[in-house]
C-alpha cells in the first residue's frame, strides 16, 4: 500500500524519474537484506556468465562430436563430468544444453507476460462484454490439459525454437491474463485514476501511464518466479523428445538419454538433473527475494 | 446456490465445444495425414488416400467437426479409432480410469503429508520442524517431476532392487508412479498451508481468543486451523485437476496404461477420434473438480454461502 501511494504521488508531482529511482534503492536495500535472495542472485550471475562466455573455454563441437572409444566413460580429468552414452562430452552438453535452454526459457517467458498482460489489461480496464469473452475463452482454453496441447502443438507445428517458443507461451501466458485484470480491475477504482481521467487523459495514456507503472512489480515477481517454472516445462518438453531437434543438446533430452544407462553410469542423470535443479532454485530464490522486497506486506 | 451450480454445469456446454474445436484445429495444421502415420513411410500415396478416405479423415475440416459433435451428442459415440479399428470409448475408458485412480491417490498423499507438515511448520515457526520442511520443498518446488520419477526408478527398481519399474499388476507397482505424482504437491501443499496458517494466526479473532485466555490448544485448532483450511482445500483441488493432466509424464515414465500416455502416443498417428475422446475427457473432469472446489468452498465458508442465499445468485 504505501509503495502504491508513493508512486501515485510521484506521478501526480511529475516527479516520477527521481522518485522511481529511490524506490529502486529502497527495493535493493530489502532485498539485500536476504541472505537467500542475494546467494540466488550471486548464483544466477555465475550461472548467466559461465554460459555467455562458454565459447572461450569450451567449443560447441565437444557437445555433438561422439568419441566412440570414451563412451560412458566416469568423470575425470579431461572430461569433468564423463562422458554420455554417444560419447559426447556431459560438461560441453550442459553448457551448450543451457544455452539453449534457457534463452528459450527467457524468451518465452517475455512473449507470455506481453501476451497474458495485454489480455489481461484489456479485459480488465474496459470490462464488460469484452471481459466476458477474454475471460470465457480463457476459461475453455484453461481446461485443455495444457502438456497436451502443447504437444499437440509441437507434433502439428514441428519442433524447433519458434515452435517450442510459441507452445511455451501458450501453456504460460494464461497466469499473467488473471494477474493483471484483478490488478488493472483494483487499481482502475485508485482515485489517482479518477484524477487522471477526470483531467483529460485517455484510455491509452491512463494505462500505460498510471495502472502498468503501479502494477508493475507484482508482474516482475511473477515473471521471475515464472521463469524456474518455464525452464522445468521446457526441459519436461525435450524429455518427451518434443525439445529442439538433435543433435542440439538440452537438459531434458539429456535425462531421456540417460535412462538408458542409468545403472551402470548414473552420472548421466546426476549433472544435467542438478543442472536443472541448481538453475531453478536460484531463480525462485531471486524471486522470493524480490516479492519480499517489493511488498513487504507478503512476507510471512 | 442451485443456479450458480446449474450455470457452472451448463457451462460444460460451450467449454467442450471449443476444447473439441482447438484441438480438431491443432490436428488439422499439419500437412501429415494418419494414412501416412500409421502405414509408415514405405506406403504407397494410393494407399495412403484409400486408408484416409476409408478412416473419414479427407473430409473436410468443419464437416468432421460437426459430424464428430453431431455423433457425440445424439448417440453418445466417440468413433473409432483410426489405428486400432476399435471404438473409442472401449479403449479410452479404461485408461482414464488408470490415470484417475492414480491422480486421486496422489492428491490424498499429498494432501496427508503436506497439509499436516505445513500446520506443524507454522505453529512451531523458526524450529526445525519448520525450517526442513521449508528447506525441502523449496527444493522440489525446482525439481521436474520426470527426474523425481527417475531418482525413484534408480532407488528403489535399480539399486535396491525392492520395486517393479513399469506396470500396474500388484500394489507395489503403484508406491513409485505414487509417490512421484505426490511428492511435488506435497512440498506445494506444506508451503500453502504454512502460509494460510501464519496469516491466520495474526488475525484479530485468535489475539481475541488469547486475550480471553482460551487455551493455545483451542486457539490452534478451533480458531486458527479452521479458517487457515478454507484457501487450502482450493489448493488441494486444483492440484487435482492438474495432476488429472499433468500424468503424463510420470505414465510415460513408468510405463503405466493411463490416459495421458495414450494420447502422446497416438498423437504421432494422427488418431484423432482417441485423442480428442480423451481430451474431452480429461477436460470435463477438470471442470467438474473445479466446481466441486467451488461448491466445498461455499459450503465451509459461512460467508459465501450469505452472500449466495441472500443474493440468490
Amino acid at each position: 500500500m504505501e509503495n502504491t501511494t508513493n508512486t501515485a504521488a510521484a506521478v501526480d508531482n511529475s516527479e516520477f524519474s527521481f522518485k522511481r529511482a529511490s524506490q529502486a534503492k529502497e527495493i535493493w536495500r530489502r532485498f539485500r537484506k536476504s541472505k537467500g535472495a542475494l546467494i540466488g542472485l550471486i548464483l544466477l550471475l555465475i550461472i548467466v556468465g559461465v554460459l555467455l562466455f562458454a565459447p572461450l573455454f569450451i567449443s560447441y563441437d565437444a557437445a555433438i562430436e561422439s568419441d566412440f572409444a570414451n563412451v560412458l566413460a566416469k568423470p575425470s580429468k579431461e572430461h569433468i563430468f564423463g562422458m554420455d552414452g554417444y560419447g559426447h562430452d556431459i560438461f560441453a552438453r550442459i553448457i551448450y544444453g543451457g544455452r539453449t535452454s534457457l534463452t528459450i526459457a527467457l524468451i518465452a517467458t517475455v512473449t507470455s507476460c506481453l501476451f497474458g498482460s495485454a489480455l489481461g489489461a484489456i479485459a480488465g480496464y474496459f470490462g464488460g462484454w469484452v471481459d466476458s469473452l477474454i475471460m470465457r475463452s480463457l476459461d475453455i482454453f484453461m481446461s485443455v490439459p495444457d502438456i497436451l496441447f502443447t504437444m499437440a502443438v509441437v507434433v502439428a507445428l514441428g519442433a524447433n525454437a519458434v515452435n517450442l517458443i510459441i507452445a511455451l507461451t501458450l501453456a504460460y501466458f494464461s497466469n499473467y491474463v488473471r494477474l493483471v485484470r484483478s490488478q488493472v480491475l483494483t487499481l482502475s477504482e485508485q482515485d489517482y485514476v479518477e484524477a487522471a481521467r477526470a483531467g483529460g487523459s485517455g484510455n491509452a495514456r491512463i494505462i500505460l501511464k498510471h495502472i502498468i507503472p503501479n502494477a508493475i512489480g507484482v508482474i516482475i515477481v511473477n515473471v521471475t518466479l515464472n521463469v524456474a517454472k518455464i525452464i522445468i516445462y521446457e526441459s519436461t518438453l525435450s524429455f518427451l523428445n518434443l525439445g529442439m531437434p538433435p543433435p542440439q543438446p538440452e537438459w531434458g533430452m539429456m535425462l531421456s538419454e540417460a535412462r538408458e544407462f542409468m545403472r551402470p553410469a548414473p552420472h548421466l542423470l546426476i549433472f544435467p538433473a542438478a543442472a536443472i535443479v541448481l538453475c531453478a532454485c536460484s531463480v525462485n530464490l531471486v524471486g522470493d527475494g524480490l516479492r519480499d522486497a517489493l511488498d513487504p506486506h507478503l512476507k510471512s | 446456490m442451485h443456479r450458480y451450480i446449474l450455470k457452472r454445469i451448463a457451462f460444460l456446454i460451450p467449454t467442450i465445444l471449443g476444447v473439441t474445436f482447438i484441438i480438431y484445429a491443432v490436428l488439422n495444421i499439419t500437412p501429415s495425414s494418419p494414412g501416412q502415420a500409421i502405414l509408415g513411410p514405405s506406403a504407397s500415396p494410393a494407399a495412403i488416400e484409400e486408408f484416409n478416405h476409408q478412416v473419414g479423415y479427407d473430409q473436410p475440416f468443419l464437416t468432421k467437426y460437426f459430424n464428430y459433435v453431431k455423433n457425440m451428442v445424439t448417440k453418445a459415440d466417440f468413433g473409432i479409432s483410426y489405428f486400432t479399428k476399435q471404438s473409442v470409448f472401449n479403449e479410452v475408458w479404461p485408461r482414464f480410469m488408470v490415470t484417475i485412480k492414480l491422480s486421486l491417490s496422489g492428491v490424498a498423499l499429498a494432501a496427508l503429508i503436506g497439509v499436516p507438515l505445513g500446520i506443524l511448520a507454522a505453529v512451531k515457526q523458526y524450529s526445525l520442524l519448520d525450517t526442513i520442511p521449508s528447506v525441502l520443498s523449496f527444493f522440489i518446488a525446482a525439481i521436474p517431476s520426470f527426474v523425481l520419477g527417475m531418482v525413484l526408478l534408480l532407488v528403489f527398481a535399480q539399486q535396491l532392487k525392492i520395486l517393479p519399474s513399469y506396470g500396474l499388476d500388484t500394489w507395489r507397482h503403484y508406491i513409485m508412479p505414487i509417490l512421484a505424482i505426490a511428492i511435488p504437491p506435497a512440498a506445494q501443499n506444506m508451503r500453502f498451508t504454512k502460509s494460510s496458517m501464519l496469516e491466520a494466526i495474526r488475525q484479530d479473532y485468535v489475539r481475541t481468543a488469547r486475550a480471553k485466555g482460551a487455551p493455545e490448544r483451542t486457539v490452534i485448532w478451533k480458531h486458527a486451523l479452521r479458517n487457515a483450511l478454507m484457501p487450502v482445500v482450493t489448493q488441494i483441488g486444483m492440484s487435482l485437476g492438474l495432476l488429472i493432466c499433468g500424468s503424463v509424464v510420470i505414465e510415460k515414465m513408468f510405463t503405466l496404461p493411463g490416459i495421458g500416455s495414450l494420447i502422446i502416443d497416438r498423437i504421432n498417428f494422427k488418431d484423432e477420434p482417441i485423442i480428442i475422446a480423451g481430451v474431452i475427457l480429461i477436460s470435463i473432469c477438470f471442470t467438474v473438480v473445479m466446481l466441486l472446489v467451488d461448491i466445498i468452498y461455499a459450503f465451509i465458508d459461512p460467508r459465501i454461502k450469505a452472500k449466495y442465499s441472500n443474493a440468490k445468485g
